[in-house]
């Protein structure tokens, strides 16, 4: 089947069945980009740290992103800007296209069936599936890829330190100026860059 | 100045200056349609939102769409919704078109980048695992959930570890758990 083809399918699905916010997605995309062989996982991993660091919801980023590298994976004929621009539209349209839809057509029926309590049971059911799917992305993600690249037992040793120490800075509070705050998560990119810079740059 | 144009350009710029996406963005969209534009009533936004919430895709996208719907139909929210994706669409495109795999892996200062980015990505993704299960209010009775879901993906063995599986037997087990419990409820009131 034609690249575009599996492009505009994957990422519908994604708009299908992508509830529960960015975190949630990530492991949906993973499966349906990584997988297929469009991307590598250390490429998905970049994304989503491109995505953090740009504005606009990672939904989006992601599709624009994998739409424009995919078809220049697949077929090397194809990685030129012009077909990686067609890809990444069809594949951006094709993660809205879906809910655009629902939200003009359905807001009825949802109005309607809000009052009766099936909305709400439905994502009662729904919120500990998401717990799981944000906790398998993050899973997906701790591979030798990400954490030792060159099978180095001292840069698996750095790594490990590096994700310790991010997610301390993002997940407590931090007093600052007498207020207690988290770190933005773009902060924590930028210092985990500068980090890898000094690390294995010079 | 044209209303159309006017959605256009107001959620180009909500897309272009808010990160992370989500609630950030939301509170943004609030101000900038009921506070400042007046477009739709504070009630009737939030009417909007849990509808929003309530569908699938992208929180802030469907927000766009829905506050197009209401004020011009299908034409605004067309409007509305390009404008609120374009700003990323345009700077990721750039970004990709100048920052490829090839640069990624082969430029020595990016790569030695990125080898220190990819560990706090993990952690980034991790944090919110932790508070969204505290969201949940995750509880000995559903804690098992979030555990298989997240082992049968990440063994990642074709079908069985497929996200798509989860989510509908999520939303089918919330919605036999309410089917039952109200029939139980209606066989007592008889």
């Amino acid at each position: 089947m034609n690249i575009y083809w599996q492009l505009i399918w994957a990422y519908i699905k994604i708009g299908i069945f992508g509830f529960g916010g960015g975190y949630a997605m990530l492991s949906l995309v993973e499966h349906s980009v990584v997988d297929p062989g469009w991307i590598s996982e250390t490429m998905f991993t970049d994304i989503v740290a491109i995505s953090q660091m740009t504005p606009g919801p990672i939904g989006i980023n992601s599709a624009t992103y994998i739409g424009y590298v995919a078809p220049g994976e697949v077929n090397p004929e194809l990685a030129t800007p012009i077909f990686g621009i067609i890809g990444s539209v069809l594949a951006t349209l094709a993660v809205i296209l879906p809910s655009f839809f629902l939200v003009i057509y359905a807001s009825h029926f949802i109005r309607k069936h809000n009052e009766s309590g099936i909305i709400k049971a439905i994502f009662s059911g729904l919120r500990p599936v998401v717990v799981g799917l944000i906790a398998s992305a993050a899973i997906l993600l701790m591979n030798n890829a990400n954490f030792n690249p060159n099978g180095v037992t001292s840069q698996l040793i750095i790594n490990i330190t590096i994700c310790i120490i991010a997610f301390a800075l993002v997940y407590f509070k931090f007093p600052v100026r007498g207020k207690r705050i988290n770190i933005h998560p773009i902060l924590v990119i930028i210092l985990a860059g500068i980090a890898g810079y000094l690390i294995y740059g010079l | 100045m044209n209303i159309y144009f006017q959605l256009f350009a107001t959620f180009f710029k909500i897309g272009a200056f808010t990160f992370g996406g989500g609630w950030a963005m939301i509170s943004i969209i609030e101000r900038e349609i009921v506070d400042k534009h007046h477009w739709i009533k504070r009630e009737d936004f939030l009417d909007l939102l849990a509808i929003a919430q309530s569908l699938p895709g992208i929180l802030a996208v469907n927000i766009a769409t829905a506050i197009g719907d209401k004020l011009k139909g299908i034409r605004g929210s067309a409007c509305a919704t390009i404008g609120c994706i374009l700003p990323s669409f345009l700077i990721i495109l750039t970004i990709a078109i100048f920052l490829t795999p090839d640069m990624i892996k082969n430029n020595k200062v990016i790569s030695s980048i990125f080898m220190g980015i990819r560990p706090a990505v993990v952690a980034l993704i991790v944090a919110p695992v932790i508070t969204s299960a505290k969201a949940a209010k995750i509880g000995w009775k559903t804690v098992w959930i979030p555990f298989i879901v997240a082992l049968m993906i990440s063994i990642n063995i074709g079908f069985i570890s497929n996200p798509i599986l989860y989510i509908i037997l999520g939303a089918l087990g919330g919605w036999a758990f309410w089917y039952f419990s109200n029939k139980g409820l209606k066989g007592v009131s008889k």
